[in-house]
């Protein structure tokens, strides 16, 4: 067999060039910079220059010639901005990938909401370089890790020429596509706050196809339960492979009730929302499958979804209700049970 | 404006003159000649770009040129051994039949190398999450499972 014969055999030791054909992007200047800092300097001082983390959305971008920018400031040089920190909670740079959230097993104990959506993200080709920021940042209504990151009271953090500020995720989504980030803004990255012991949080994403898609419904769910007012002693006292239904029946005389509660609903609206009033509902009751239903018709009447290619608006609508009641009992048996006797993903 | 990077291609040093706009994928299949990786969708659908970047699957029609410099690049011409042997995933896929036009092979081999590397013995699940962004227009899936499926579990590739 013939060794394979590349450009490198043939200028061996020179310097390898090439030529532009069928390069069909309009020129621009690549920015490398190696500081927050820096990167906003350059975001201030340059004309029609956009950020660029990992990559995935703006490449497509740029190839189907929808953006032109003159100036490219990457965002994969700066110095710890993939880091992942713990002080009062969780802290997520900006420069760290859906991967790596992923595989953090600490997220995945504390904040599995997050690590549910950021799994469900594209391929793994695509994890592996797209950035959590970026998909908060692009504020389409469908990312699937808004609405984990509404339900767990995400802060974000941003620097800008004016200086840095912190605001609530909420308040930081302004509509389709439109976030709160003024010129030459950067989002640096998320403060989770730590949550009370006894939560459990979840994220249901609704497909057609397993892989590879966008939700046509996505819901979040972070409940924390206490008995009596009390704190649940040891998770291992629910050691059972019995579905979630099965034991919250026979639970129903301790008194388990639902003390804080949050719901976050994607594709449902413009932007992703909370369902204030389902969780208002939910706030303080004692927990039954039969609860969760009426809950799901109150979160449902607060959607207002529309037709697309992806699923019709009614359609969406009973799916929010479906949806809603799965992932609150997703996110109380995740506080019950050992992780590990909780169902596959893909079984809720 | 052309500008000059320096990276490992298939564990060899690469010094290169690259254009900005340019992408990973561009650079290999059109510079430096090396065709085994396809292009397909150009948007990052479809997996047949893979390659790996540092020990990951990374689409490369999506990769910004200049953040290759100082990185280590493999592509599906990197696996075969100096003397022409196989490696052990693409005569997998030779003794399964996991090959039909062949088009997304490349990106499927890639994608499972990376896996492999990474996790010794998936699950069956494991490697359909794995290959889950190569899409096989043949729909030959159960063979290309089948052959990830044989190497697994035989150690790092």
């Amino acid at each position: 067999m013939q060794p394979c014969r590349d450009r490198r055999e043939k200028q061996k030791g020179s310097l390898i060039t090439g030529n532009d054909k069928g390069v069909t992007v309009a020129g621009f200047e690549y920015h490398k910079p190696h500081s927050i800092k820096e990167a906003v300097h350059l975001m201030e001082s340059l004309d029609n220059a956009r950020f660029i983390a990992g990559g995935t959305d703006v490449m497509v971008l740029l190839r189907q010639k929808k953006i032109a920018p003159a100036h490219l400031i990457s965002l994969r040089n700066i110095d710890g901005f993939s880091d992942i920190g713990f002080e009062n909670g969780l802290q997520i740079g900006g420069g760290v990938t859906l991967n790596e959230i992923v595989a953090n097993d600490f997220m995945q104990k504390r904040y599995p909401a997050l690590t549910d959506a950021a799994a469900m993200v594209g391929s793994r080709q695509i994890r592996n370089v797209a950035t959590l920021s970026g998909n908060i940042c692009n504020a389409a209504p469908s990312a699937d890790t808004a609405c984990p990151l509404l339900v767990l009271d995400a802060i974000v953090k941003t620097t800008g020429p004016q200086g840095n500020r912190q605001l609530p995720l909420d308040d930081f989504f302004l509509g389709e596509g439109r976030v709160d980030l003024g010129a030459g803004e950067l989002l640096t990255g998320f403060h989770l706050p730590r949550l009370a012991m006894n939560t459990g949080s979840a994220y249901i994403k609704h497909t057609r196809r397993q892989a590879m898609d966008l939700p046509m419904v996505g819901i979040a769910a972070r409940v924390t339960i206490k008995i009596g007012g009390n704190e649940i002693g040891c998770k291992d006292a629910f050691c059972t492979i019995d579905n979630i239904s099965n034991i919250l029946s026979k639970l129903e005389d301790e008194d388990l009730r639902i003390e804080e509660v949050r719901i976050a609903m994607g594709v449902v609206a413009p932007r992703p929302v909370r369902a204030r009033k389902a969780e208002a509902a939910l706030r303080g009751k004692v927990i039954s499958e039969k609860l969760f239903e009426e809950i799901a018709e109150i979160a449902a009447t607060e959607a207002q979804p529309r037709d697309s290619i992806r699923g019709e608006a009614w359609y969406r609508r009973e799916m929010v209700k479906v949806l809603t009641k799965r992932v609150i009992l997703k996110a109380v048996d995740r506080v019950l049970r050992p992780d590990d006797l909780i169902r596959p993903d893909r079984l809720w | 404006m052309k500008q000059e990077i320096t990276f490992k291609i298939n564990g060899e040093a690469c010094r290169v003159e690259v254009d900005p706009t340019w992408t990973l994928l561009y650079l290999l299949r059109e510079v430096l000649e090396l065709t085994g990786t396809k292009e397909g969708c150009g948007y990052g659908e479809c997996g047949a770009c893979t390659v790996i970047v540092d020990g990951q699957a990374i689409n490369s029609c999506l990769y910004p040129i200049l953040e290759i410099e100082g990185r280590a690049v493999t592509t599906i011409e990197g696996l075969r051994k100096p003397d022409g042997e196989l490696h052990p995933l693409q005569q997998a896929f030779v003794n399964k039949g996991a090959v039909q036009c062949g088009f997304c092979t490349s990106g499927m081999i890639m994608s499972a190398k990376a896996l492999i590397d990474e996790n010794e013995k998936p699950t069956e699940e494991a490697i359909k999450e794995g290959i889950a962004g190569n899409l096989c227009r043949c729909t030959g899936y159960v063979q290309i499972v089948d052959a990830i499926k044989t190497v697994a579990g035989r150690g790092r590739t």
